[in-house]
C-alpha cells in the first residue's frame, strides 16, 4: 500500500509540474514597461515555490513508501529536534521574507512613484455593463460633470455639463482606450454604480474602479496593438460581457484618432 | 494548576425529542451539525456541478435541466444571473455551512469534551442553542432558492454597492439578497454562542492531571478556532446589520454619493463601499483558519496513532496553531490589494501575509516529521490524512504568490485565486473531516466502516481532486477572471475551453466518488463490523470509554490523565501505545 500511495503523490505532482512547465497554456503575451520586473518577480517566485513544492511532495511519498508497518521492528521514538525544527523555520523565513522585499520593487514602481508630469491623462468610469474612456481634449482638462444630466440615451454617459468651457471638448467613447505608444498614462478610475475592476491581462496590471472614490494607475505600454480589457470584481449579471479595448497606437495615429472623435 | 471538573449527574433524556431533536447531550449536537453540514456540502457540490457543465459546454442546451430549473435554464441554457446565483450559493453555503460547521460545530462538539475527560460542555443549553441557530439560518439561506427575483448574485463576499442596491442592479438582489443577509447575521449569533461554550468548556473541564500541554493538538486547534471564531463573527454580524440598513432602511454605509444604477440618481451620500471590505475580510480572512485549523488538528492525531509515532515537536504544533490564528488577523488587507486602499497598506499586509508561511511551514515539516520512521497503517483515516498535507503543501506554495501584492496585480480574481483557496480552505479541509470521519466513526456509532470502499473514495477523491483544481491554476495563468458564466468572448482566453472541459468531467468522476463515502457512511452505521472501544489503539480520552460511549461519556468516572496526548512506540513500555489513562510507567522516554 505505501508503494502505492507514494506513486499516487508523485504522480500528481509531475502531472502538476507538467501543466506549470510544459507552456502549452502561457500567459498573455507583455506589453508594458512595468511587466518586465513583474514577469521576473513571478519566475522568481513560481521557481522557489515550485521546488518547495517538489521536494514536500518527494519527501511524503518517501515517508509512506518506506517507513510502513511492513518494516520489521518499533516505530522511532522521539518528540522532535529544537536544532533542526529552528534551521528549518530561519530558512523558510529568510525566503519568505526575501520574496516579500523583491516583490516590493513591482509595487513601488506602479503604485509609490508619481506618474510624469506629462504623462498623458485618461479618465474611465465604469459602469454596468460598459466602459467610458473620456480624454480632457486640447485644453488638456476634464470639464464639469453632473450626474442629474447622465442620458446614455442622448449620447451623455459622463452627464458633462455643457455650461463648463474645459467640458466642451473633451472626447469621450465606449469601451474603446486608445493610448500612445511608449508614454506614460495616467489612468483615473471611477464608477458610476457598482465595483467594477479594469484589468489588462497583457499589461499585468488591474484595479478596482470604486463608486464615490478614484482610484489611480499609472503605466506605460511598449507594444502596438489591440488588447482586450476584462472586468474583474464582480458587477452583476452580465459581468463576463463588460469588456473593452485597450488600442496601443503611434503617436500620430493617436492624435489623429483623437481629432476624428473630437466634438 | 489542578484544573477542576464537575461531572453532571442528570438522568438521560427519554423522549425522542429531547434526545435527539432539542438535545443537550454535546453528542447528538455534535451529529446534528455533522449530519447538517453532510446536507449542505452535497447541495454545495450539486450546484458546482451545474456551473462547471455551463463552463465546460456554454453553448450546449440541457432540456432536462430546463425542466428542473424552468426560470434558470429558460431555453434550455443557463441564463448568466442564475451562474452567478449558482456560485454565491455554492460559496456561502461551503464556506458557512460545510467548513465552519462540521469540522468545529461537528467533530468539536462531539469530541473536545470527550477528550478532555468532560461530560459535557460547559453550557449544554448554549450548545443546543448554537446549533439552532445554524439551522435556522440554513433554512433562511436556503429560501432564497424559491423567492421572487430567485437567490442573490452577489458572490459569497457579498460586496456594495451591488449588493445593498436592491434588485434596481439585478435579478436576485432583492429579496434574496436579504434573506442572504440574515442567514449570515443568524450564523454569526450561532457562532459566537459556540465559541464562548468551546473556550469556557476547554479551560474549566479538563480532568484531573490533564494540564495544558497534555491535551491532544485536536483540542489546542478547536481552541483556537473559538477564539478566532469570538474576534471574528462579531465584526461580520455588524457588517451584516450595517448593510441590512442600507438595502431596507436608507443608511448608506456603504453607499457613496452620486450613484446612477440603471439610469436612475440614487439618492444616498457619505458611505463607503471599502468599508464593507475591511469589515468583510477582517472576519473572511479568520475565516479560512477557522476551517482548516481543526482539521490541522485532526491530522495530526491522526497521523501520530497510525505512524505509531508521538507528534514531531508537539510544542512547536502547538505554538504554530496559535502564530497562524493571531496573524490571520493582520492581514484581512491581502484580499484588498487592487481595491484602491492606500498602496503602503499593500506592501505591509503583503510582508504579514508571508510570514504565515512560516508557520505553516513549521507544521508540514513536523507532519512529514511525525510520518518519518514511522511504522505507518494505511487505514482510510490515514490516507485521507496524507492527502491532507499533501493538499496543504499544494494549496500552500501557492499562497506565497497570491501574498505578495505586485503578484497580486495579475492575479486577483482570477482562477488562480480560486485554485488555491479551493485547495486549502476547500479541499484540505474537506479531506480532513474525511480523515475524521474513518477515524472516529467506531466511537461515535460503535461500528466500523468498510475500509476497502474507503479507499476506492481516498484515491478517486484524491486524484479528481488534483485533476479539478491544478488546472484551475493554469486557467489563472491564462488570466481567466472567475465569476464569468462564460469565456469564450475573449480572445486571451482561447484555449480557457479545452481546460474547462477537462475539470468539468474530473468534478463529475469525483463527485459521483462522494455517493461511495456516502453509502458507506450509512450502510456502516447498520452493518458495519461492531467496533471495539479503542480499535485504532490510539492513547487519547475518547478511546478510554465504550463505542458508543454512555449519555455522560465515561460512565460517571472521572479519569486520571498520566501521559502526554501522543506516546506511541516508547521504549521500554509493554505495548506500543500508552494511554493517558495508564497508570505511569516507571520507563526512561529518552
Amino acid at each position: 500500500m505505501g508503494a502505492t500511495v507514494a506513486i499516487l503523490i508523485w504522480a500528481v505532482t509531475a502531472a502538476t509540474l507538467w501543466m506549470f512547465l510544459s507552456g502549452r497554456w502561457p500567459m498573455p503575451e507583455l506589453i508594458s514597461l512595468h511587466g518586465q520586473g513583474w514577469d521576473s518577480q513571478y519566475l522568481m517566485t513560481i521557481i522557489i515555490v515550485g521546488i518547495a513544492f517538489t521536494l514536500a511532495q518527494i519527501g511524503l511519498g518517501w515517508c509512506v513508501f518506506k517507513f510502513t508497518d511492513k518494516k520489521p521492528g518499533p516505530a522511532t521514538y522521539t518528540e522532535g529536534s529544537a536544532k533542526v525544527e529552528t534551521t528549518w523555520t530561519l530558512i523558510t523565513a529568510a525566503v519568505f521574507v526575501m520574496l516579500g522585499i523583491t516583490g516590493q520593487r513591482v509595487w513601488a514602481h506602479f503604485h509609490l512613484t508619481d506618474p510624469p508630469r506629462d504623462a498623458l491623462m485618461i479618465e474611465v468610469t465604469g459602469q454596468q455593463f460598459a466602459w467610458n474612456v473620456r480624454y480632457p481634449g486640447p485644453d488638456g482638462v476634464f470639464g464639469r460633470t453632473d450626474v442629474k444630466l447622465v442620458d446614455d440615451a442622448a449620447g451623455n454617459p459622463l452627464g458633462l455639463d455643457d455650461k463648463d468651457p474645459a467640458a466642451r471638448d473633451d472626447v469621450v467613447t465606449q469601451n474603446q482606450v486608445a493610448v500612445p505608444v511608449n508614454r506614460p498614462i495616467r489612468l483615473i478610475l471611477k464608477s458610476k454604480d457598482v465595483t467594477h475592476n479594469f484589468f489588462v491581462p497583457h499589461a499585468r496590471m488591474k484595479q478596482d474602479a470604486v463608486p464615490g472614490l478614484a482610484t489611480f494607475m499609472h503605466f506605460t505600454l511598449t507594444k502596438p496593438g489591440k488588447y482586450e480589457v476584462a472586468c474583474a470584481e464582480l458587477c452583476g449579471q452580465l459581468h463576463w460581457q463588460m469588456k473593452a479595448f485597450i488600442n496601443v497606437m503611434s503617436d500620430e495615429e493617436f492624435q489623429n484618432w483623437l481629432k476624428e472623435r473630437a466634438p | 494548576m489542578e484544573p477542576t471538573t464537575t461531572i453532571h449527574h442528570h438522568a438521560p433524556p427519554s423522549s425522542f425529542i429531547r434526545k435527539y431533536i432539542f438535545s443537550t447531550d454535546h453528542k447528538i449536537i455534535g451529529l446534528q451539525y455533522y449530519f447538517l453540514a453532510l446536507v449542505a456540502a452535497f447541495i454545495g457540490m450539486g450546484l458546482s456541478l451545474l456551473m462547471r457543465i455551463k463552463l465546460a459546454w456554454p453553448t450546449e442546451t440541457w432540456p432536462t435541466l430546463a425542466a428542473l430549473f424552468p426560470e434558470g435554464f429558460a431555453g434550455g441554457q443557463m441564463k448568466p444571473e442564475f451562474y452567478l446565483a449558482m456560485l454565491t450559493m455554492h460559496g456561502t453555503i461551503m464556506v458557512f455551512f460545510v467548513l465552519t460547521t462540521a469540522p468545529q460545530g461537528g467533530f468539536g462538539n462531539y469530541f473536545l469534551p470527550m477528550q478532555i475527560g468532560a461530560a459535557d460542555m460547559a453550557f449544554p443549553v448554549l450548545n443546543m442553542l448554537s446549533f439552532w441557530f445554524t439551522f435556522v439560518g440554513f433554512v433562511v439561506l436556503m429560501a432564497a432558492f424559491f423567492v421572487t427575483g430567485g437567490a442573490p448574485i452577489s458572490g459569497w463576499t457579498g460586496y456594495p454597492p451591488l449588493s445593498a442596491l436592491g434588485q434596481i442592479a439585478g435579478p436576485g438582489l432583492g429579496l434574496g439578497q436579504d434573506l442572504w443577509v440574515i442567514s449570515i447575521a443568524i450564523f454569526c449569533v450561532a457562532s459566537l454562542l459556540g465559541a464562548l461554550n468551546f473556550i469556557s468548556t476547554m479551560l474549566n473541564m479538563r480532568t484531573k492531571g490533564l494540564d495544558l500541554f497534555k491535551l491532544p493538538l485536536t483540542c489546542w486547534a478547536w481552541f483556537t478556532t473559538a477564539v478566532l471564531a469570538l474576534l471574528a463573527f462579531p465584526v461580520l454580524l455588524a457588517g451584516g446589520v450595517l448593510l441590512l440598513l442600507d438595502r431596507n432602511a436608507g443608511s448608506s454605509f456603504f453607499l457613496p454619493e452620486g450613484l446612477i444604477v440603471s439610469g436612475k440618481v440614487i439618492n444616498r451620500s457619505g458611505g463607503s463601499p471599502i468599508l464593507w471590505q475591511h469589515l468583510f475580510w477582517y472576519f473572511g480572512h479568520p475565516e479560512v483558519y477557522i476551517a482548516i485549523l481543526p482539521g490541522m488538528g485532526a491530522t495530526s492525531q491522526i497521523l501520530a496513532t497510525f505512524a505509531r509515532k508521538p507528534v514531531y515537536g508537539y510544542r512547536a504544533m502547538v505554538i504554530a496553531i496559535f502564530a497562524i490564528g493571531l496573524l490571520g488577523f493582520f492581514v484581512w488587507g491581502h484580499h484588498m490589494f487592487v481595491s484602491g486602499m492606500s498602496p503602503f497598506s499593500g506592501l505591509a499586509f503583503s510582508v504579514i501575509t508571508l510570514t504565515i508561511g512560516i508557520p505553516s511551514a513549521i507544521k508540514t515539516f513536523n507532519w512529514l516529521g511525525t510520518l518519518w520512521g514511522g511504522r505507518i497503517r494505511f487505514t482510510s483515516a490515514m490516507l485521507f490524512s496524507i492527502g491532507f498535507v499533501s493538499l496543504f503543501v499544494s494549496g500552500g506554495v501557492t499562497g506565497m504568490v497570491l501574498g505578495q501584492s505586485s503578484l497580486d496585480l495579475f492575479y486577483h480574481d482570477t482562477y488562480f485565486v480560486v485554485g488555491h483557496f479551493h485547495m486549502i480552505m476547500g479541499v484540505a479541509a474537506i479531506f480532513a473531516m474525511f480523515a475524521g470521519t474513518y477515524y472516529w466513526f467506531p466511537k461515535m456509532f460503535g461500528r466500523m466502516m468498510h475500509e476497502g470502499l474507503g479507499r476506492l473514495h481516498f484515491w478517486l477523491s484524491f486524484i479528481g481532486v488534483y485533476a479539478i483544481f491544478v488546472p484551475m491554476h493554469i486557467l489563472g495563468v491564462m488570466g481567466h477572471p472567475r465569476r464569468y458564466a462564460q469565456s469564450t468572448a475573449y480572445e486571451f482566453l482561447g484555449s480557457a475551453l479545452p481546460l474547462h472541459e477537462f475539470i468539468t468531467v474530473a468534478a463529475i468522476i469525483m463527485a459521483l466518488g462522494q455517493f461511495i463515502f456516502l453509502f458507506n457512511l450509512f450502510w456502516s452505521m447498520k452493518k458495519g463490523a461492531k467496533a471495539p472501544d479503542n480499535p485504532w489503539e490510539a492513547t487519547t480520552l475518547e478511546w478510554a470509554t465504550s463505542s458508543p460511549p454512555p449519555f455522560d461519556n465515561f460512565g460517571g468516572r472521572q479519569l486520571v490523565v498520566h501521559h502526554g496526548p501522543y506516546e506511541y512506540s516508547v521504549p521500554g513500555a509493554p505495548k506500543d501505545y500508552i494511554m493517558q489513562t495508564d497508570p505511569p510507567l516507571a520507563v526512561a522516554k529518552h
